[in-house]
C-alpha cells in the first residue's frame, strides 16, 4: 500500500496546479508558489496586455487624428461617448437606456436561442451518435450547415415565423445547434466499450443509460460544443436584433449606424467583445467544474 | 446436469468479408462454487469465452446454460469483473459501487440498506477509507479492489474475473489472492478467473481449464487441484499436488503450445 499512497500525492495537487498553470509555465515556481510569486505571476500576465491595449490606443490615436480620417481617434469616442463608457445603466426613457441594459436584454434574447439549441443539441446529438449509420447521413450536412452564417438565416426566418420575436431567436438557435450537435454525437460514439459493458451488465434502461453513463461520458465533448455555441450564438445577436429593433444592443449598433454615430458603435463594439468573452469563460468553467475527473483514469 | 454449461461453443468474428474463427468446440460444464482458473497465451479467446458467459457477445453456434436457462444477455447476476477495472471515473469509489446497488436492490432493499451494503462491500476489499476518492486519486490495485466490491455488491450467482490482477505488483497481487479466496470461502460462489499466473492459477482454483492456441482456440487440458481448503500461500508452494499442477501447466504452455512468435 506504500506504493499506492505515494502515487496519490501528484494526483491530490492536480487541480491547483492547473488553476495556477498560466503562473507555473512563465516563471516555474519551486516546490510551493511563494506570495511573491503570484504577484510577479500576475504582473506578468496584466502587464503584456495592458502595453498592448496602450500601444494601439496611440496608434489609433496617430492614424485617425488627421483632418482626412474617416473613423473617430479614441480621444473624440471620449469626448462624444463618455456617457455610454461610465453609466452603464441610465435610463433616459424607454428607447434611451444605458449599454449595460441593452447587453441584459440582449443576454435574455441569446439565453433562449442558446438555451434551445443546448437542450436540442445534445438530445438530437445523443441518439445520432447513437447509430454509425444516422452519423454518416447527417454530418456532411452538419458540416454544410454549420457554416451558415447567421445572417443568411435571416430571410428564411422571417419568412417561416412571420414574426420577429420567434424569428429573432431562431436565427441565434439555428446558428449555435451545429457544433453541439456535431460534438455531442462524436462524444457519444466516442463512450469506451467498457462503459457500455458495465452498464448492460447492470441492465441500466435507456433514460437511466443517458443520465448516468452518456451524458457524463460525453460531457467534455459536450461541453467544448456548448463553448462555441455560446460564442456563436452571441455573434448572431447583431443579425438578430437587426429585424427585432427594441434596446438590445445589437439592435443599438444598427440603430447608431442609421444615425451615424460611430463613436457609441465603438464604445458598444467593447461591450459585445467583453461580455462574449464572458459568456466564453464561464462556460469554459461550468464544463470544468462539471467534468472534474471524466477525464479519464 | 451441471450448474453453468457451456456447450459446443463456436465464436467467429466477421468484420467485412474477413471471418475470423477465434474458439471452436468449447465444452465445459462448471459446478456450483466452483473456483475455475482459465490460462492461455495472449490473444487465444480467454476474454472472448469470457464475455460469452456473461453475455456480453453472442456464441456463433452453440450456447451458455446457468441453471438450466440460455444465457442471451448480460446481467447482474453473472458480474464481470474487467481487465481494465473500468470503474467509471465521474463517480467516487462509493458512488461506482452505489450504481450496482441501486441497480440490483432497488426493490429489495430500503435507501439505508443500501448505503450499509455499499459500505460493507468497500469493507470486503479493504477500500471504505478511500470511499470519496475518485477512480483517478486512487493506485491501480486500489482501483481493482473497487472494481471488485462491485461485482460482489451485485451478488451474483457466478463471478466473472477477466485477469483482475494482471497489471499489479507482486505483494498488491498476494494481497487480492487471499481476499478473493476468502470471499469464495465466505459467500460459496461460482468464480471463473482468467490468469496468466501459473501460481495464481495453483492456489485459487479448483480446476484450471488449458486453452490452445488460436484462430479457433479450444480446450487443450482440464487439470483438477486437490488442494484442502482454506489454502495457504506458503504450505501450499510445497504441497504435491500444487506442485503437479504447476509443472502441468508450464508443460502445457511452453511444450506443447509454445507461441510460437513465426506465427504472429
Ligand atoms: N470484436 C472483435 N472483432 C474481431 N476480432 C476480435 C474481436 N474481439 C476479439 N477478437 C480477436 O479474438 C482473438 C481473441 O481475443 P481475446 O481478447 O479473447 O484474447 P485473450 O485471450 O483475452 O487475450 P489477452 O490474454 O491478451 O487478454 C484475438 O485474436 C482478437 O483479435
Ligand atoms: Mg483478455
Amino acid at each position: 500500500m506504500q506504493s499506492s499512497v505515494a502515487r496519490q500525492i501528484p494526483q491530490e495537487t492536480a487541480a491547483p496546479v492547473q488553476l495556477a498553470r498560466v503562473t507555473r509555465l512563465r516563471i516555474r515556481p519551486a516546490a510551493r508558489p511563494a506570495p511573491r510569486q503570484w504577484g510577479a505571476g500576475l504582473a506578468a500576465s496584466l502587464l503584456p496586455p495592458a502595453l498592448v491595449g496602450l500601444a494601439v490606443l496611440i496608434v489609433w490615436e496617430l492614424a485617425t487624428n488627421g483632418p482626412g480620417a474617416t473613423l473617430p481617434p479614441p480621444s473624440a469616442v471620449w469626448r462624444d461617448s463618455a456617457e455610454l463608457i461610465l453609466r452603464p445603466f441610465y435610463v433616459h426613457g424607454t428607447q434611451d437606456v444605458g449599454l449595460g441594459w441593452r447587453v441584459l436584454t440582449s443576454l435574455e434574447r441569446v439565453l433562449y436561442g442558446f438555451g434551445l439549441a443546448a437542450v436540442t443539441g445534445v438530445l438530437l446529438g445523443a441518439i445520432i451518435g447513437q447509430s454509425i449509420w444516422l452519423m454518416r447521413g447527417l454530418d456532411p450536412f452538419f458540416q454544410v450547415l454549420r457554416t451558415v452564417p447567421p445572417l443568411a438565416w435571416l430571410p428564411i426566418s422571417l419568412a417561416a415565423f412571420m414574426d420577429n420575436r420567434p424569428a429573432a431567436i431562431f436565427v441565434i438557435f439555428i446558428t449555435a445547434i451545429w457544433p453541439i450537435l456535431i460534438n455531442t454525437a462524436a462524444g457519444v460514439r466516442n463512450i469506451p466499450a467498457d462503459y457500455r459493458n458495465v452498464a448492460r451488465v447492470l441492465r441500466l434502461g435507456q433514460v437511466e443509460f443517458f443520465f448516468r453513463i452518456m451524458v457524463p461520458a460525453a460531457a467534455p465533448y459536450i461541453f467544448s460544443g456548448l463553448r462555441i455555441g455560446i460564442g456563436l450564438s452571441w455573434l448572431a445577436i447583431v443579425a438578430a436584433e437587426m429585424l427585432t429593433g427594441g434596446v438590445g444592443i445589437g439592435f443599438f449598433i444598427w440603430d447608431a449606424w442609421n444615425s451615424s454615430r460611430l463613436t457609441d458603435i465603438i464604445v458598444a463594439l467593447v461591450y459585445i467583445g467583453l461580455v462574449g468573452l464572458l459568456l466564453d469563460r464561464l462556460v469554459a468553467v461550468t464544463g470544468r467544474l462539471v467534468t472534474r475527473g471524466a477525464g479519464g483514469v | 446436469m451441471g450448474y453453468l454449461k457451456i456447450s459446443r461453443v463456436e465464436k467467429t468474428f466477421v468484420a467485412g468479408n474477413r471471418r475470423t474463427e477465434v474458439l471452436r468446440d468449447i465444452d465445459l460444464t462448471i459446478g456450483r462454487g466452483e473456483f475455475v482458473a482459465i490460462i492461455g497465451h495472449s490473444g487465444c479467446g480467454k476474454s472472448t469465452l469470457l464475455n460469452l458467459i456473461a453475455g456480453l457477445t453472442e456464441a456463433t453456434k452453440g450456447g451458455v446454460l446457468l441453471e438450466g436457462r440460455e444465457v442471451t444477455a448480460p446481467g447482474p447476476e453473472r458480474a464481470v469483473v474487467f481487465q481494465n477495472h473500468s470503474l467509471l471515473p465521474w463517480l467516487t469509489v462509493y458512488g461506482n459501487v452505489r450504481l450496482a446497488v441501486d441497480k440490483v436492490f432497488r426493490t429489495r432493499k430500503s435507501r439505508a440498506e443500501r448505503h450499509e451494503w455499499t459500505l460493507h462491500n468497500l469493507d470486503l476489499v479493504q477500500m471504505r477509507h478511500a470511499a470519496d476518492k475518485r477512480p483517478a486519486e486512487i493506485s491501480g490495485g486500489m482501483r481493482q479492489r473497487v472494481g471488485i466490491a462491485r461485482a460482489l455488491a451485485m451478488e451474483p450467482k457466478v463471478l466473472l474475473l477477466d485477469e483482475p490482477f494482471g497489471a499489479l505488483d507482486a505483494l498488491t497481487r498476494a494481497h487480492l489472492q487471499d481476499a478473493v479466496m476468502e470471499i469464495h470461502a465466505r459467500l460459496g460462489n461460482t468464480m471463473i478467473m482468467i490468469t496468466h499466473d501459473v501460481d495464481e492459477a495453483a492456489l485459487l482454483a479448483d480446476r484450471i481449464v488449458m486453452m490452445t492456441n488460436g484462430p479457433a482456440a479450444t480446450i487443450g487440458e482440464v487439470l483438477e487441484v486437490p488442494l484442502p481448503r482454506p489454502r495457504n500461500r506458503i504450505a501450499a508452494a510445497t504441497e504435491p499436488a500444487y506442485l503437479r499442477a504447476r509443472q502441468a501447466m508450464l508443460r502445457f504452455l511452453h511444450e506443447r503450445h509454445r507461441l510460437v512468435a513465426a506465427a504472429e
